[in-house]
């Protein structure tokens, strides 16, 4: 998903040239956000549970609980930590909250923007890139700094961040934001949804690890130091 | 992190030096210029040209040899900022974590949650209420939770209030003088600090009227005025019988129209495990705060302590 066509080392008639492309910005809000998120995780993980009752399933069928077994959670230590879970989390919030809402500002301003928001051939692409990786098909999808799939994914994770503000709120204050835990369909739906969101994060994280694996170290180098590796032919060089 | 990157650079100067021999010449600066502008690294030195003239085997080559050594240098110094931020945020964490516990908590975590506390009660609304339902709604057989204080083989009938910072003195109060208060039923969420919420069907006498009624001493001694909060004690203090559990209330909540001190659940009398006779109900709170078998009312001028802020948690659990 996040190759850069044509980036294999070439020998001879090729020249290599390096190209920003993650603004300095992007790459401290992205790197700051990753233990952020890790730790409010955690902490929700903690609160979640003194009381872990969801599941995937239907009527009395129960695919998966969304709990472990009684003795991983011994092993994790992780039972009655609800107090130190709150504790985390009320604090990590804000630090969450300003991350977040400092890179959304950076990108409306920067004009970032443009290369992360989809538009109407994103979801096109994003077939397509989805059809690549699975080696479906070869037809290799348009790239530009940031594919179909990416545009997609960056800006959903944004939108659920949004989100889990938003649900946290509402089961955080839900008298004084009764508004909005009721726009929500009421408290319990709201900590049903904050939950799944968090579950949301994981998922993506999983695939967004396993893309950047794939995707190679220039292009890991590059969330780190700013720039790519380019291989161009020396012939078309500009002067 | 730097054995590699010097690993690189030696690899990059001896592939620069391979192909000298082949590669035609091109223009060195372009891109490498491109790249200082936008990194605002205007100390970061092109290959000086000098160095150039003086080894002309690399002049032809200055381009890819150029782009590894600014590679490296850039290398070099993004990945020890990333490492040095992750060892900063670890020292952080471990210096949190090692902070001396200020009840049950590391004392920033504390602090953290007193700002909150002080944010929220600035942003207090008295008017927000939290969301009522139809009778229908409420539970048949509302859940049980937390038995600290209570005793199944009390007497009911035994039973009196103690009212504490009253301007009349120390009182003591049967449950007919509480019941003699306008009667509300109220039925609401009680939202347990674990999760788990349950619709209940509450009936009891508004906290605010029995203060009105049994009203606090103020800093002076007199009779406080509800309606100005700058001559309240600020918090309320209730207790268990024998103090088996506790809380504190800001006066805030305490003076909330729905906060309630119930004596009938779905309109019966409190069985003792749900907190017979007189419990509070503080729907603008964690359940935790509802304490059961209310033994004592105490107004007071200093923050109460509380029994579950004690073991870690906030003390406000406010909502």
């Amino acid at each position: 998903m996040e190759s850069i066509p044509g980036s294999d080392d070439s020998e001879g008639g090729s020249m290599k040239r390096l190209v920003p492309k993650h603004p300095l910005a992007v790459r401290w809000f992205h790197w700051v956000n990753f233990p952020l998120l890790a730790l409010m995780v955690w902490s929700g993980f903690l609160i979640y549970w003194a009381n872990p009752v969801y599941r995937i399933g239907w009527g009395e069928h129960t695919l998966l609980a969304m709990k472990l077994s009684p003795k991983l959670y011994q092993l994790l230590h992780v039972n009655s930590r609800l107090a130190q879970g709150m504790a985390w989390h009320f604090f990590l919030m804000w630090l969450f909250a300003i991350n977040g809402v400092l890179y959304v500002a950076y990108t409306a301003v920067s004009g970032e923007w443009r290369h992360l928001l989809p538009d109407r051939r994103s979801l096109r692409e994003a077939w397509q890139v989805m059809l690549h990786d699975l080696h479906l098909s070869k037809v290799a999808p348009p790239q530009g700094k940031f594919n179909g799939a990416q545009k997609i994914a960056y800006t959903m994770v944004v939108v659920m961040g949004l989100g889990s503000l938003l649900t946290g709120l509402a089961i955080y204050k839900p008298v004084q934001v009764n508004w909005l835990t009721a726009l929500f369909g009421g408290y319990a739906t709201a900590r049903f949804l904050h939950f799944w969101l968090t579950v949301g994060y994981v998922l993506f994280f999983l695939v967004h690890v396993g893309q950047v694996v794939k995707a190679g170290w220039n292009n890991f180098r590059a969330m780190v130091i700013g720039v790519e590796v380019v291989d161009e032919p020396a012939t078309e060089e500009p002067s | 992190m730097s054995e590699s990157d010097g690993g690189r650079e030696s690899e990059g100067a001896k592939e620069g030096e391979a192909r000298a021999e082949s590669a035609p010449p091109a223009s060195p600066t372009q891109p490498a210029a491109d790249l200082v502008a936008n990194e605002a690294a205007a100390d970061e030195p092109k290959v000086p040209s000098t160095v150039v003239a003086a080894m002309p085997s690399l002049a032809a080559t200055a381009t890819d040899a150029d782009v590894e050594r600014q590679l490296t240098r850039l290398s070099r110094r993004g990945f020890l900022t990333l490492a040095a931020g992750g060892a900063s945020a670890v020292l952080g964490w471990r210096w949190l974590i090692s902070r001396p516990g200020d009840s049950g908590q590391p004392w920033p975590l504390r602090r953290a949650l007193q700002t909150n506390e002080a944010l929220w009660e600035a942003l207090w609304d008295p008017t927000r209420l939290a969301p009522t339902y139809p009778r229908s709604a409420a539970a048949k057989n509302p859940r049980v939770n937390g038995r600290l204080g209570l005793d199944a083989k009390a007497d009911p009938a035994a039973w009196k209030l103690a009212v504490e910072g009253a301007a009349a003195g120390p009182l003591t109060l049967a449950l007919a003088d509480v019941q003699a208060l306008p009667a509300h039923d109220l039925v609401t969420e009680l939202r347990c600090v674990e999760g788990w919420t349950i619709v209940v069907h509450w009936t009891g006498v508004r906290l605010a009227d029995f203060i009105a009624a049994y009203p606090p001493a103020g800093r002076d001694g007199a009779a406080a005025d509800l309606r100005r909060s700058d001559s309240m004690p600020p918090f309320l203090a209730l207790e268990t019988p024998g103090r088996g559990y506790y809380v504190g209330l800001d006066m805030q909540s305490a003076l909330h129209p729905q906060t309630l001190l119930a004596y009938a659940i779905n309109g019966k009398p409190l069985s003792w495990d749900h907190g017979a006779p007189l419990r509070l109900v503080a729907p603008m709170k964690y359940g935790v705060k509802s304490l059961k078998r209310i033994g004592t009312l105490r107004y007071s001028f200093v923050r109460p302590t509380d029994f579950w802020y004690e073991h870690g948690y906030d003390w406000y659990l406010g909502h």
